[in-house]
C-alpha cells in the first residue's frame, strides 16, 4: 500500500491522470452520487415545492441507516458479515434513551462516550467469538443478534427514556445556512475523520488485506485474528453510532427498532462493495442509503403505492448486482 | 491426524476423543437426540408431569412449520447457498390463501394462486443465483423486499373482500388426533420423506452435495449447475409456501409479515442440525432434530416464566455453543 501511496504521489506530477485513476478507481460510487444528482432533480421536477424541508427530512432520516451501512461495509470489506448490527443498534439506543432519562446534561456526556465504548466491547465480542469458535460468521451473528436483542428488551420492555436536549439539537436543524442539515454534517464528521484514520493506519490496511485474500494476508504477516476483532469491534462503534443517531432523532429509545440490519446489508452491496471482501469504501454505501431514502419519497409524490417502493428496493438490488456480476463475468473473473 | 493414529494404538477403546469426534462428525444425529432427551428430562425436573403424550403432540405441532423452513435452509446450504426469502415467501402464501377465503372458488383456488406465486418467486431467484450468478445471500434478500413489497399491495388491493384463515388450514395446522398426533404430520410426513430421498437416494441429491462441496469439480464433471440450482430454489419456494400454509393454520393468523420471525431460526435449525453453511456436508435427519430442539429450549424457557427477552439472550447462547462445538469436533486438523 505504501508503494501504492507513493505511485499515486509520483502521478501527482500529472494532475490530469491522477485525477483519471482516482475517478476509475471510484468509477461506482461516482457513479452513484451522479445517480443521486439526477434523482434529485428528478424529484425536483415531480414536486416543485421540493426543497429545504425535503431535504432536512431526508438527512434526518437516514442517518441510522447510512451508520450502519457504513458498519457493515467496515466488517464487509474485511471479508465477513454481521448481521447483528440492527441489534446492537437497538441496545446502544435503549441503553442511551434510559441513561439519559432526567439527568443533567453533563451526565449525559458520559452516557454518550460509554455507549460508544459499549458498541466496541459488543463488536469485539462478536469478533472474538468468530475467530475463537471458527464457526462461520454468518451464523455467529446471526445468533449474537438474538443476544444482543433480547438484552436490549431487559434494558428497556416498551419504547420510553430520553435524550439530552444537546444531543437532539446536534443532528436536528440546520447548520448556518438552511440548506445544510446538521445530521449531514454529523454524518460527514464521524465517517469522515474514522474512516479516513482508519484507512491510513495499519489496521485499515490490514482489513482489507484479511478481507482480499486471508492467506496471503496471513502469509504477508498479518494477525489474522486480531484484524478480524478490530474489524467486528470498529463495526460495533458504528453501529453504537448508529443507535446514538436513533436517540438523538427519535428523543427515546425503541428495543425493537426496524430492520437495519438486512437494509445495512443491501446498502453495502449497492454502494460497490464486495460481498466477497477486499473492496469497497464508506462513501458508496452512504450514497446508496441517500437513494434508496429519496425513491421512496419520490414514489409518495408519484402517488405509487408506498409498498412498492420495497419491491422497488428488491429489484434494484437484484438488477445492480446481476449487472455488476454480469460485468465481472464477461470480464472473465468469476 | 495425530489423534487417529493414538486411538490405533489405544486398540479397541471405543471411548476415545476421536471415536466421539467420528460419531459427531458422521452421525450428528444421535448426540442431538441426547441432547432433545436432556432438554426433556430438564422440562420435566423444573416442571414436573409436564412432560407427557400431548406435550409431545404439542411440540411437534408447534416445531412442523420450522422444521419445513428449516428443510428449504438445509437444501439451499448444502449447495453453499441460503435462502433468506423464505419468511417472505411463507407469509406470502398464507396471506394469499386467507384473501380468497369470500371469494368465488374458495381457499383452493388461494392455494393455488399462492403456489403459482411462490413458483414465480423461487424460479426468479433460482435464474438469479443459477444463471447470472448473484450471490444466494443478495438474490433470496432481494427476492424478500420484492414479494414483501407485493404482498403489501395485494393486501391494499384485497382489504375489501375480506378474508380469513379457512378452517381447513386451522385443522391442518393446529388440530390434532386425540390431542396427541397432529394432523400437520400430514403434510409433514410426506415433506421430509421427499427431502430425505432427494439428498440421500437420488443424483440430484448428489449434486446438491456436489455442487456445494467444489462447485468447479462439479462443473468439471458435467454438472449443470444452473440447472440444479434452478429447481433448487423453485422446491425450496414451495416447501416455503407449505411451511406458510401450515403456519397460518397454527397461528390463526394471516399477515404479511407472518413468518419473518422464523427465518433465522430455521437457519440456526439446519445449523443445529449439523448442515454446514458452507456447503456439501449436512443432511435433513439432523435438521428435523434441530428444530424440534429449538421448540422444546423456546416452550422451556417460557415454562420457566422467563420473559421473551431472556429466551432470546439464551437461544442466541445455545446456537453459538451448538455451532462450535460442531466446529470443534468435526474440524479436519
Amino acid at each position: 500500500m505504501t508503494a501504492t501511496a507513493g505511485t499515486v504521489e509520483t502521478a501527482g506530477a500529472q494532475p490530469t491522470e491522477a485525477l483519471a485513476r482516482w475517478a476509475r478507481r471510484n468509477a461506482w460510487s461516482l457513479g452513484l452520487l451522479a445517480f443521486f444528482a439526477a434523482l434529485l432533480v428528478f424529484t425536483k421536477f415531480i414536486q416543485p415545492s421540493y426543497g429545504v424541508t425535503g431535504v432536512q427530512g431526508l438527512a434526518i432520516s437516514v442517518l441510522p441507516l447510512a451508520l450502519a451501512a457504513v458498519a457493515q461495509a467496515i466488517v464487509v470489506i474485511s471479508g465477513g458479515i454481521d448481521l447483528s448490527i440492527g441489534s446492537m443498534m437497538a441496545l446502544t439506543n435503549v441503553v442511551a434513551a434510559s441513561l439519559m432519562l432526567g439527568r443533567s446534561d453533563e451526565f449525559a456526556v458520559v452516557v454518550v462516550v460509554g455507549v460508544l465504548l459499549l458498541g466496541l466491547v459488543l463488536g469485539a465480542v462478536n469478533g472474538a467469538l468468530v475467530v475463537l469458535t471458527r464457526v462461520p460468521d454468518i451464523v455467529v451473528t446471526l445468533a449474537m443478534s438474538f443476544v444482543w436483542a433480547g438484552c436490549a428488551l431487559l434494558v428497556l420492555k416498551t419504547p420510553g427514556g430520553g435524550s439530552a436536549q444537546w444531543l437532539k439539537d446536534l443532528v436536528l436543524g440546520p447548520l448556518g445556512n438552511e440548506w445544510i442539515p446538521k445530521a449531514a454534517i454529523v454524518l460527514v464528521l464521524i465517517v469522515g475523520l474514522i474512516w479516513w484514520a482508519v484507512r491510513r493506519s495499519r489496521f485499515g490496511l490490514s482489513l482489507y488485506a484479511i478481507g482480499s485474500n486471508q492467506l496471503a494476508a496471513f502469509r504477508s504477516g498479518v494477525s489474522v485474528g486480531r484484524a478480524k476483532v478490530f474489524a467486528y469491534a470498529l463495526t460495533g462503534l458504528f453501529a453504537a453510532f448508529a443507535g446514538l443517531s436513533l436517540t438523538a432523532s427519535t428523543g427515546i429509545g425503541n428495543p425493537l427498532s426496524g430492520s437495519y440490519t438486512l437494509q445495512s446489508v443491501a446498502a453495502v452491496v449497492l454502494g460497490g462493495v464486495s460481498l466477497a471482501g477486499g473492496r469497497g469504501g464508506a462513501f458508496g454505501p452512504i450514497v446508496a442509503v441517500l437513494i434508496l431514502a429519496l425513491l421512496r419519497t419520490d414514489m409518495t409524490f408519484l402517488n405509487l403505492n408506498p409498498n412498492l417502493a420495497t419491491s422497488a428496493q428488491g429489484i434494484i438490488l437484484i438488477g445492480v448486482v446481476m449487472v455488476g456480476t454480469l460485468f465481472q463475468i464477461r470480464r472473465g473473473r468469476p | 491426524m495425530t489423534e487417529t493414529v493414538r486411538t490405533e494404538r489405544a486398540g479397541a477403546r471405543w471411548l476415545t476423543v476421536a471415536a466421539w469426534r467420528g460419531l459427531f462428525r458422521d452421525r450428528p444425529i444421535i448426540p442431538l437426540l441426547g441432547l432433545l432427551g436432556v432438554l426433556m428430562v430438564v422440562s420435566e425436573l423444573v416442571r414436573p408431569g409436564i412432560v407427557s403424550t400431548q406435550w409431545l403432540g404439542a411440540m411437534v405441532r408447534g416445531a412442523v412449520p420450522l422444521a419445513i423452513l428449516a428443510g428449504c435452509q438445509t437444501l439451499a446450504m448444502i449447495t453453499g447457498g441460503i435462502d433468506l426469502s423464505v419468511g417472505a415467501v411463507a407469509s406470502m402464501s398464507g396471506f394469499v390463501v386467507a384473501t380468497f377465503v369470500s371469494s368465488p372458488g374458495g381457499w383452493p383456488v388461494g392455494l393455488a394462486v399462492a403456489l403459482v406465486a411462490a413458483i414465480l418467486a423461487g424460479l426468479v431467484t433460482g435464474i438469479g443465483v443459477g444463471v447470472f450468478r448473484v450471490h444466494p445471500l443478495i438474490m433470496t434478500l432481494g427476492m424478500s423486499f420484492v414479494v414483501l413489497g407485493l404482498a403489501n399491495v395485494w393486501q391494499l388491493v384485497k382489504v375489501q373482500a375480506g378474508g380469513g384463515v379457512p378452517p381447513e388450514l386451522r385443522w391442518l395446522g393446529s388440530a390434532s388426533v386425540a390431542e396427541i398426533v397432529p394432523y400437520s404430520l400430514l403434510v409433514f410426513v410426506p415433506v421430509a420423506v421427499l427431502i430425505l430421498l432427494i439428498l440421500r437416494r437420488t443424483g440430484y441429491g448428489r449434486l446438491l452435495y456436489a455442487i456445494g462441496d467444489n462447485p468447479i469439480a462439479a462443473r468439471l464433471s458435467g454438472a449443470r449447475a444452473w440447472q440444479v440450482l434452478i429447481t433448487l430454489y423453485v422446491l425450496s419456494a414451495v416447501l416455503a409456501a407449505i411451511a406458510g400454509f401450515v403456519l397460518t393454520g397454527l397461528t390463526n393468523v394471516a399477515s404479511v409479515t407472518l413468518a419473518d420471525s422464523a427465518v433465522l431460526p430455521s437457519v440456526a435449525a439446519a445449523v443445529i442440525g449439523g448442515t454446514s453453511i458452507m456447503g456439501g456436508r449436512g443432511g435433513y435427519g439432523g435438521t428435523m432434530v434441530g428444530a424440534l430442539i429449538l421448540t422444546v429450549i423456546s416452550s422451556l424457557l417460557s415454562s420457566l416464566g422467563y420473559p421473551e427477552a431472556v429466551r432470546q439472550v439464551l437461544f442466541g447462547a445455545i446456537i453459538v455453543a451448538v455451532a462450535a462445538a460442531y466446529t470443534r469436533v468435526t474440524a479436519e486438523a
